[in-house]
C-alpha cells in the first residue's frame, strides 16, 4: 500500500538522518481535502497519508525550504517540476531526495461539490468509488468520473528523477486526449477566444494564490509587485486583471509542468489551465518540448542558438 | 409588529428597492462563485450559496476606491473626492456574520482615534436587510464568537426564509421606514412558531466549541514562541483569507495617473504578502511568513482584542473553506489554547 510505503521511505530517511524533513500530505480538516504536513521525526512519520485527495504541489515549498535537505513527496507533475526547477538552479542536488508516488490522478472536489445537493460533511475513497455522507444524505461516486482535468489528460504519472517510488509505476494512457478546455478554446473565433478570457480573469481578486500555489513562480519580485518600474495597475481595472493573468501564462511558457495547481488554488474558481495547457501544446508542436521530463534539456524559450534547428523561427 | 414577504412578492420587492436605491445583493459569477454587486434587475439576486467568496464589507470597503481625481485645467489643478454616496443604498440578503464583522470595522474606521469618510459615508447612506442561515455550514462556528446564524443586531431589517414567505422584522429606524411597504402583510402566530423552530434547528449545527475565550492573553506571551515556526509552514503566502474575510480591513494607497490627470486608488492590501511590510530602504521587519502569519492571527485575537474588546473574527469560515492548503483557522485556536 502506497500510504504504508511512504512512511516507511520517511521514516527511513529521517532515522538516517538523510534529510532535515519531509514534506507530504497529511489528513485534511474538511471532507475530501489532505493538507501538507512537515514531518521532522521518525515518530512523526505516521502522519503521512496517501489517498486522491493530495492534490497540492509541494515542489513549492522548496523555495522556502531551499536551507535545508528536503524529503519531497512528489507526484508526477510535481517531479517535473522539481526536474524543471533543477534547470533553473533553484537547488543544489544533493539537498533533495524525491520520494516518487506514482499517481492515480486527484479527485476535484469542486465538482465532487456541484454533484451533490447539500453540504457534505464526511468522504473517503475505497477502490474506483467516493462514499459521500452529507447533511440528510448519503451518496457513492466513481472516482474517474470527479477527476481533475489536467489529471486526466496527463501521461505523466509517474514520476521521473526520483530517488525513490513509492509504488509500482503505472501505465501512461491518458484518459483523454486532449485537454477539452484547449479544444473548445480553439473552436472559438479571436474575438470569442478574448470574451471568454476576459469573463474568466474578471472574477480575479488578485490574491495570487495562482501565483504562490506555482512552484515556477519564484521571483524575487513579481512584475506586479514592482514599483520601480511599475509595470501595471494595482486595482481591480479589467486591463490590469488581463494583463497579470496574460504574463502569468507566459512566463511559464516551457516550464510549466502541467500539475494545475493554479487553478486548484483560485478562490474564485477562474479556469486557468487552458491557457497554460495551450502554451504547453504549442511548445510540445513546435519544439518537440515537454517541461521537466529531460534533465539535460533546459526550456526552448530560455535558450539561444544561432543554428536553431525549427523552420518556423528561421 | 412582525411581518412577512410572500417569495411570490420578492421580486417585486427588490425592483422596488431598485427603484428607489442601489441595492447590493449576493450576484452569481460562475457556477459555485458569487459576490455582493449593485444589481440592475431583480433577477440577478442569487442566494443560493450561503455567503457570497467576497464577503459584504466590499459594499463598503470595495477592494479597490478612487479616493479623489485630479486634472489641470489651464493652469490650476482641479481636485475632485469621490467621497460623496449620491444615493441611498440597500444591501439585501447579507447574513449575521458579515453584518457583525461591519460594526467590527466601524470600530477601526469610525472610532475615537480617526473617522473614514469613505467608509462614513457609505455606511449612513445604508439599510442592511440581513437574512438568516437556515442552514449552516460544517465551518461556521459564529456562535463560538458571540454571534449567531439569526442574530439581528446591525440589521435594519431581518427576513427569516419560511418557505413560501419571508418573515420580515423591523428593528432600527432605517427598518421602521419600512412599515408601510405594500408588499409586505402581517404575519401570523404560525409563522412566528415556524421560524422559532427554524432558529433552533439551524443553531444546534453551528459549532460553539470553538475556544476564543481568554486567546488573548494567552497571545499575549507568544510573541517568541516556537507555535510560529510550525503554524506558518503550510501557508504560501497568498491573500485568500485575508481577502475573503468580513473583518480584514487593511488597504494601500496608490497613485495612477500621468502629469495632468491621474487618481489616487486604495485596494485591499494582505499582511501576509511580503510587500506589505517591505520598507523603501528595502528592509522588511516581517521578513519571513512566520512573523507574517504571526501577524495574522496576533491582529484577529489579541491586538483587536486589546483595542475594542472583542476577537476580529466573526466564525463565517471562509478562510477555512478556501484556503489553498487547508490551513483552518480553528486548529490554530485550539493550538494556542493549548499553549
Amino acid at each position: 500500500m502506497i500510504q504504508q510505503k511512504i512512511r516507511e521511505i520517511a521514516r527511513e530517511l529521517l532515522t538516517k538522518k538523510e534529510v532535515d524533513l519531509i514534506i507530504g500530505f497529511g489528513e485534511g480538516t474538511l471532507p475530501l481535502r489532505a493538507t501538507p504536513v512537515f514531518i521532522r521525526t521518525p515518530e512523526e512519520a505516521d502522519r503521512l497519508i496517501w489517498n486522491s485527495f493530495c492534490d497540492n504541489n509541494l515542489a513549492t515549498y522548496l523555495h522556502k525550504f531551499s536551507r535545508f535537505k528536503v524529503g519531497l513527496v512528489v507526484k508526477g507533475c510535481d517531479a517535473r517540476a522539481v526536474t524543471a526547477l533543477a534547470l533553473e538552479k533553484r537547488f543544489k542536488p544533493d539537498q533533495l531526495i524525491l520520494i516518487g508516488v506514482p499517481c492515480q490522478r486527484m479527485v476535484d472536489r469542486k465538482k465532487v461539490k456541484k454533484a451533490v445537493k447539500g453540504e457534505i460533511l464526511q468522504a473517503h475513497e475505497e477502490a474506483d468509488i467516493l462514499f459521500i455522507r452529507g447533511d440528510g444524505f448519503e451518496t457513492q461516486l466513481r472516482r474517474e468520473d470527479f477527476l481533475y482535468t489536467s489529471c486526466q489528460v496527463c501521461t505523466h504519472r509517474t514520476p521521473t528523477q526520483t530517488n525513490v517510488l513509492a509504488g509500482e509505476p503505472v501505465e501512461e494512457h491518458p484518459l483523454l486526449k486532449t485537454h477539452p478546455e484547449v479544444n473548445e478554446f480553439e473552436k472559438k473565433s479571436p474575438e470569442e477566444r478574448w470574451k471568454f478570457f476576459e469573463k474568466e480573469t474578471s472574477r480575479c481578486i488578485r490574491c495570487y494564490a495562482c501565483r504562490e500555489a506555482c512552484p515556477m513562480c519564484y521571483c524575487t519580485e513579481c512584475f506586479v509587485d514592482s514599483s520601480k518600474p511599475k509595470w501595471i495597475g494595482k486595482g481591480l481595472a479589467p486591463s490590469d486583471l488581463e494583463f497579470y493573468h496574460m504574463v502569468r501564462a507566459y512566463h511559464q511558457t516551457g516550464r510549466c509542468s502541467a500539475c494545475g495547481a493554479c487553478e486548484r488554488a483560485c478562490p474564485m474558481e477562474i479556469r486557468l489551465t487552458y491557457l497554460t495547457q495551450k502554451l504547453n501544446q504549442e511548445v510540445k508542436e513546435r519544439f518537440d518540448f515537454e517541461a521537466g521530463i529531460d534533465r539535460d534539456a533546459p526550456p526552448p524559450l530560455s535558450t539561444f542558438e544561432t543554428e536553431d534547428k525549427q523552420e518556423f523561427i528561421k | 409588529m412582525k411581518l412577512k414577504l410572500d417569495k411570490k412578492e420578492l421580486a417585486s420587492f427588490l425592483q422596488s428597492l431598485i427603484d428607489r436605491s442601489d441595492l447590493y445583493a449576493p450576484v452569481k459569477l460562475a457556477e459555485g462563485v458569487s459576490v455582493y454587486k449593485k444589481i440592475e434587475r431583480s433577477e440577478e439576486v442569487d442566494l443560493t450559496l450561503l455567503n457570497p467568496q467576497k464577503p459584504m464589507k466590499e459594499v463598503f470597503l470595495p477592494q479597490s476606491e478612487v479616493m479623489f481625481r485630479y486634472e489641470k485645467v489651464g493652469k490650476q489643478n482641479q481636485i475632485s473626492s469621490m467621497e460623496e454616496v449620491k444615493r441611498e443604498r440597500v444591501i439585501f440578503g447579507a447574513r449575521p456574520c458579515d453584518i457583525e464583522a461591519i460594526a467590527l470595522i466601524d470600530e477601526a474606521y469610525l472610532g475615537k482615534e480617526c473617522t473614514d469618510v469613505y467608509f462614513l459615508n457609505k455606511r449612513q447612506a445604508t439599510t442592511v436587510i440581513g437574512m438568516a442561515c437556515n442552514h449552516p455550514l460544517s465551518t461556521c462556528f459564529c456562535l463560538s464568537t458571540g454571534g449567531g446564524p439569526f442574530v439581528r443586531k446591525g440589521s435594519d431589517l431581518f427576513f427569516i426564509d419560511l418557505g413560501e414567505a419571508y418573515l420580515v422584522e423591523l428593528l432600527t429606524e432605517k427598518g421602521r421606514a419600512f412599515r408601510e411597504e405594500k408588499f409586505f402583510k402581517e404575519a401570523d402566530p404560525k409563522d412566528l412558531a415556524l421560524a422559532k423552530e427554524i432558529e433552533e434547528k439551524a443553531s444546534e449545527k453551528v459549532d460553539s466549541s470553538i475556544p476564543v475565550e481568554g486567546i488573548e492573553k494567552k497571545l499575549d506571551v507568544m510573541m517568541e514562541s516556537p507555535f510560529w515556526d510550525q503554524i506558518h509552514e503550510k501557508c504560501i503566502g497568498c491573500g485568500v483569507c485575508t481577502y475573503l474575510c468580513p473583518t480584514c480591513h487593511c488597504f494601500d494607497i496608490t497613485d495612477e495617473g500621468l502629469r495632468d490627470c491621474g487618481q489616487r486608488i486604495r485596494n485591499w492590501d494582505s499582511c501576509l504578502s511580503t510587500l506589505y511590510s517591505q520598507e523603501t530602504s528595502g528592509h522588511n521587519p516581517r521578513p519571513t511568513g512566520r512573523e507574517r502569519t504571526r501577524q495574522r492571527v496576533m491582529h484577529k485575537f489579541n491586538y483587536f482584542p486589546k483595542n475594542f474588546n472583542r476577537i476580529a473574527c466573526v466564525g463565517c469560515g471562509r478562510c477555512i473553506l478556501y484556503c489553498p492548503v487547508n490551513f483552518d483557522i480553528r486548529q490554530a485556536i485550539k493550538d494556542i489554547q493549548k499553549g
